[in-house]
């Protein structure tokens, strides 16, 4: 149990989520007799859910900030429909076609600021809109008709990464992209780590940073063999690498960079960032006008997967994002999330999807059945908060037959877990 | 339940070796109190001793159970399980921060969770007759329909306490009542809770306003560091002020002020006629052609009564953040300047700490760390990106030096004391390095020791040739602080008296009048 302390000591959400994620696969790798870990499988997983984990990392910043955004499956469905009538139309190459469509996001996200940050519309309402107004305007425009796209186009949402260099019997850019990751995690851990000893803050022992280590790389080789091995032309797949791309550049941007810091600030307390010169509008404005941007991004990749926009396109898709970033441990009231958060809380959906149906549950069961985690996450969430913030460690050794906060030979321990918490 | 008066003991409250721990921390600890029938009772302690743990304690918001030692009430062991049992046995508590509804009209939120009914219906009628009665009680002539939102604090906190007169209270508690109301409300509502003390009812009162504890309590307990340290008989002992310091801070404070020989530059400052309106309603000024000046290395106080428009004045100056501008001009250095917003006032090497932390001032999501370089995130970014490592340094280079109190500067403001979460603010300001930082009230809410502390960081600031403007309620921390003291009232300045002129009759006359003097 104290190993596992100090191995997850960090971020409490962030690591019950990723438990319960691994729970989950293991757990259905197990009931389907390994049809889950298979490389087909995963593939498909990335394939078929990348556009909303992509929503959920624009959503996230849209919920830290404090607002919502309902209208991004709308705006989706319209960005998606004008590229593909304008590749029918005006013959645009698959780039110009991507330009204009993100072009598109901006004009669109604008609009959706506007109103939010500068008139002042709450954007529960503005989006709302949105919602009605975008799909509309998807069917106008397209005459509610299902309009196709090149292949060219379709290598967005459905291509993967050439088989390249010597024949290993593996997809060796898939590789390559594996041990790069390897490399990065070890890397930035042992930087983190000097740093922080430069600086006179407290390190974890040597052997938890291995044991972590250890562990992370082991997931991503795994992956990553899993990835290259698949059927013959398929590897690890270009919305997946979209993805990552966006993970990475966005999760660097809202933990490290001062737009970053103005997000949190807008939304943890508007009137104290105000006064410290903060423009709450401006970032208002730029987290919204994000949002469409990369619905719009989305919607491409849906499209160029499914081959063709049709005019119901992304429908429901707004909830399945704010439900992955609720998972993943953001606050209704703003100023609490993170991006990587979201990504395994919208992981933990797609999972629990992809499991039920090759376990053959019905559809009907299915949402039922994420309903309740949605509802059981946040539960926990907000349990922990008024139990003064365990972590889940706290929360499990509980459930081991300790009771009482207040029990005298509790309190050291608690404390421990507090100032890991810190 | 009902406990027979005839037996009655003399002491009506006692609570008993009361220990509580919260996970690492022990916030009380082997705590004694005594309260007797019908005295008012204060408890003085710095910001973090612990005295509101123990209201809770008793109050039951942390239940029987969740801490150790016993609670004597009337003469039998309580075991509080939550509010509404203590307000069943007439214990009833008004905290610091009202727990009223701003929409709701006065009768409705006296009858809040207490409505009168009759046959399943609430009996409006017989509500308004007896809030008329409560009301009538504790000195309040309004409309008991009148919105709560439509009445200043000074009498919402009669409200509260019109709310707990309807719940039979034998034991008030109050929290700070007085922090946020001017003197004479203040002096109406001591007056009042002497008023409740001739009727019967013992109050407890947790107050940082010495003098006020002096006027009107009968015993004093202090704690320290979440022990009872001793109590004190206001009469038997001839306690004044200096003596509750003593126990308070565990030693003798020589002067309320730190030693100080201001070193006054010449002028870098100057508003002139400064005139700004209401935000919302149109014809109403805040600021009528406002004049006034700072000079290099000057504590310059700003004083008012509430609503003033003193915090109006500062804000409209830093960025225009409140109100409407209507005309005005801010010069720096003898040349005019313009600031828009904030980030343009902090550019122009301005800084304002709010008077209100919770709400203007912190993110209480935050850390230490990310508060503190909040302000001039610039400073320490290269290009966009944010320098962790630098962020960390500048943070614990402020814990160290306003010597703030805590674990470490990864720690959230929210778990920090009213004294340290100031010291982070002022470490945020102090961080953007301004030539002119006006602070708005900045002890309020915060402990002796700490007041002491805060007062010395202005002066060190000041010492460094920066401008200084003080706003504050507390005329004696002006008189103290300042070498120079501007008058408010009515949104017009109304004087200016150096620091060997000013008195706080000299103060009050300005404050209270709008004869144009200056």
């Amino acid at each position: 149990m104290n190993a596992l302390k100090k191995l997850f000591g960090g971020n409490t959400r962030q690591f019950g989520m990723i438990f319960a994620l691994v729970a989950l696969v293991i757990f259905f790798q197990i009931f389907t007799s390994g049809r889950t870990l298979t490389p087909g499988n995963v593939i498909n997983l990335f394939n078929g859910n990348s556009y909303i984990l992509i929503l959920a990392i624009g959503m996230v910043l849209v919920i830290i900030a404090g607002h919502i955004d309902l209208s991004v499956g709308s705006v989706a469905a319209f960005v998606g429909i004008s590229v593909a009538l304008a590749i029918r139309d005006w013959h645009l190459p698959w780039y110009a076609a991507v330009l204009f469509g993100l072009l598109l996001g901006v004009l669109i996200g604008a609009w959706q600021g506007f109103w939010t940050a500068y008139v002042g519309i709450p954007a529960f309402i503005v989006t709302l809109a949105g919602m009605l107004l975008f799909r509309g305007f998807n069917q106008f425009v397209g005459k509610s008709n299902t309009v196709p796209v090149p292949e060219d186009f379709q290598y967005l949402g459905s291509g993967y990464l050439p088989e390249i260099g010597p024949k290993t019997g593996y997809n060796n850019l898939t590789l390559l992209l594996g041990l790069l990751a390897v490399a990065y995690v070890i890397f930035s851990e042992l930087r983190g780590r000097r740093t922080a000893q430069a600086l006179g803050a407290d390190v974890p022992e040597a052997w938890v940073m291995v044991t972590k280590l250890v562990l992370i790389n082991a997931a991503i080789l795994y992956a990553t063999y899993l990835f290259a091995t698949g059927r013959p032309g398929t590897s690890f797949p270009i919305p997946g690498l979209i993805l990552a791309v966006l993970v990475l550049i966005y999760g660097f941007i809202s933990a490290k960079t001062v737009i970053g810091r103005h997000i949190y600030a807008v939304g943890g307390n508007r009137h104290a960032a105000e006064l410290s010169g903060v423009q709450s509008k401006k970032v208002n404005f730029m987290v919204m006008m994000n949002m469409s941007v990369l619905a719009g991004l989305a919607g491409m990749i849906f499209v160029g997967r499914s081959t063709a926009s049709g005019p119901f396109d992304g429908v429901g898709w707004e909830l399945d994002a704010i439900a992955a970033v609720f998972i993943g441990g953001a606050a209704v009231t703003g100023g609490v999330g993170t991006v990587i958060g979201s990504i395994v809380g919208g992981l933990v959906m797609a999972v629990l999807n992809n499991g039920l149906q090759l376990l053959g549950v019905g559809a009907d069961l299915t949402q039922i059945i994420k309903g309740l985690v949605l509802l059981a996450a946040v539960a926990f969430d907000v349990y922990n908060k008024t139990q003064g913030k365990k972590s889940i460690i706290g929360m499990m050794m509980k459930n081991f037959g300790r009771t009482s906060e207040a029990a005298p030979d509790e309190t050291t321990s608690t404390k421990e877990v507090i100032s890991k918490e810190a | 339940m009902s406990i027979p008066t005839t037996h009655q003991d003399p002491v009506l409250l006692e609570m008993r070796s009361i220990t509580k721990e919260f996970p690492g921390v022990k916030a009380l600890s082997n705590v004694n109190l005594r309260v007797k029938v019908g005295e008012i009772h204060a408890i003085c302690g710095e910001n973090g001793a612990g005295k509101s743990t123990l209201m809770k304690v008793l109050s039951g918001v942390y239940p029987y159970g969740s801490y150790e030692g016993e609670i004597v009430y009337q003469s039998e062991v309580q075991q509080f399980k939550d509010i509404r049992a203590s307000e069943h046995a007439g214990i009833v508590i008004i905290h610091q921060e009202l727990a009223l509804i701003p929409e709701l009209s006065i009768t409705e939120n006296i009858f809040l969770g207490n409505e009168p009914v009759r046959r399943g219906v609430i009996d409006w009628a017989e509500a308004r007759k007896r809030s008329i009665e409560l009301l009538a009680r504790v000195g309040l002539r309004e409309d008991p329909d009148t919105p709560i939102k439509e009445i200043g604090v000074g009498k919402q906190q009669l409200v509260e306490i019109a709310k707990a007169l309807n719940k039979s209270v034998k034991l008030l508690i109050l929290d700070e009542p007085t922090a946020a109301l001017n003197e004479s409300d203040s002096q109406h509502l001591l007056d009042l809770i002497l008023g409740l003390k001739g009727r019967g009812i013992t109050s407890i009162m947790i107050s940082h306003k010495l003098n006020e504890i002096e006027q009107i309590a009968d015993e004093i307990t202090i704690i320290r560091d979440g022990k009872s340290i001793e109590t004190l008989n206001v009469k038997e002992d001839g306690v004044d002020e200096d003596r509750i310091i003593k126990g308070m801070v565990g030693r003798t404070l020589e002067s309320r002020f730190p030693d100080h020989t201001p070193k006054i530059g010449e002028v870098f400052f100057e508003v002139k006629d400064w005139t700004v309106g209401h935000p919302q309603i149109q014809d109403r000024l805040v600021c009528k052609g406002s004049n006034f000046h700072v000079r290099r290395g000057e504590i310059v106080g700003f004083a008012g009564l509430m609503g003033a428009g003193r915090t109006e004045l500062a804000r409209s100056v830093f960025g225009h953040s409140y109100g409407r501008f209507i005309s005005g001009q801010v010069y720096k250095d003898g040349k005019p300047i313009t600031m828009r917003n904030v980030r343009q006032a902090i550019d122009a090497g301005l800084g304002y700490v709010t008077e209100d932390r919770k709400s203007l001032g912190l993110n209480l999501l935050d850390d230490i760390k990310t508060t503190t370089v909040a302000a001039n995130l610039k400073k320490i970014s290269r290009g966009i990106v944010v320098d962790t490592n630098k962020e960390f340094t500048v943070a614990e280079q402020y814990r160290k030096s306003l010597r703030t109190k805590t674990p470490s500067v990864e720690e959230g403001v929210s778990k920090l004391s009213g004294g340290n979460q100031q010291k982070v603010v002022l470490a945020k300001w102090m961080f953007t390095d301004p030539d002119l930082l006006i602070l708005d009230e900045p002890t309020r809410g915060i402990d002796v020791g700490a007041k002491y502390e805060i007062y010395g960081i202005i002066q060190q600031l000041a010492n460094q040739g920066k401008g200084v403007i003080v706003i504050s309620s507390e005329l004696p921390e002006l008189l103290g602080l300042s070498d120079r003291i501007y008058t408010i009232f009515e949104g017009s300045i109304t004087g200016v008296l150096n620091k060997d002129e000013a008195s706080q009759e000299s103060l009050m006359k300005l404050m209270t009048s709008n004869r144009k003097a200056a």
